[in-house]
């Protein structure tokens, strides 16, 4: 069974994309600008589940349902956790001063300007036919990730042994440490 | 028999939908959202908000990454974007561990008082 076809009318598909587009912008904004870190988080949260949604319609199932499990689930319950746990007072300034500020949103604009005027002039080249539309789909997914990228795959579970033990080294209080 | 028709017109339903969304769209619509995020990092001073954008930069490019892959038909795409969340996960996690090490320590997340390693 094909997910995005059952769930979105075809005729939809593109509409869909721009309301997805413009939702996950205007979050991923106000993650930047809002005061509050726990409002910030929140937003992330919408951008994930607005990026999933672009992962459907992209016939990608696979990472939109990873996309969810692990960013929008894992990591952002992570952060809130974080959050909550540091009790950061919202009323500490936290913005840079206005010349900062200013600064990076100029450079942060003439990338942008940048990177859209040199990619307008580069050539995309789409292949019309012969492409395989299936490909997102877990069963192909699934036969090249344990076909052509085992290794990698086995690799990471190294690194995520790695990440744990020096979450846990870091976290570990030691006995000088003050208690907070 | 008809099963495999089926998927047949499934197939040919994708690529219509796909060829409805030109992969500039795609292109200009990941820029933004990494712009965003190099903002983002740039202006605000509390680690876990630097972070945050961090991880907009990261989807940034895995949506772009996924597109391609899709535009393509090439699964290649779609199995690094799974591997860089596989990064990011582990990145994030000894990442936060860093953050709430510098909160006991100092007793804010502030990165600008951060600066005994900067002359």
């Amino acid at each position: 069974m094909n997910l995005r076809n059952v769930l979105i009318m075809p005729f939809l598909a593109d509409k869909l994309f721009y309301f997805l587009t413009f939702v996950a912008l205007l979050s991923a904004l106000l993650v930047v600008f809002s005061k509050k870190p726990m409002r910030s988080v929140l937003f992330l949260i919408i951008t994930f589940f607005c990026l999933s949604g672009h992962y459907v319609l992209l016939n990608a199932q696979f990472l939109a349902a990873v996309n969810l499990i692990v960013y929008a689930g894992a990591i952002m319950v992570l952060f809130l956790f974080t959050i909550m746990f540091l009790n950061l007072k919202s009323d500490v300034v936290d913005k840079r001063s206005v010349l900062t500020q200013l600064t990076a949103t100029i450079s942060g604009g003439i990338m942008l300007v940048l990177m859209v005027a040199l990619l307008r002039q580069a050539e995309i080249t789409v292949i019309k036919e012969g492409v395989d539309g299936s490909v997102g789909l877990v069963e192909s997914l699934g036969k090249v990730l344990f076909r052509d990228f085992l290794l990698p795959f086995e690799l990471a579970s190294v690194l995520f042994l790695t990440a744990m033990v020096g979450a846990v080294m870091l976290g570990k209080r030691d006995a000088g440490d003050k208690v907070i | 028999m008809y099963k495999r028709n089926r998927a047949l017109n499934y197939k040919k339903m994708d690529l219509e939908i796909i060829k409805l969304i030109p992969l500039e769209h795609y292109i200009y619509f990941s820029v933004a959202l990494f712009c965003i995020g190099v903002v983002g990092v740039l202006m605000r001073k509390n680690a876990l908000i630097i972070f945050m954008c961090v991880e907009l930069m990261l989807n940034a490019t895995n949506l772009l990454l996924t597109a391609f892959s899709a535009y393509r038909g090439d699964a290649t795409g779609q199995v690094f974007v799974f591997f860089i969340m596989v990064v990011a996960a582990a990145e994030v996690s000894v990442g936060l561990a860093i953050v709430v090490m510098i909160y006991r320590n100092s007793r804010t997340t502030d990165v600008g008082i951060l600066n005994n390693l900067k002359w």
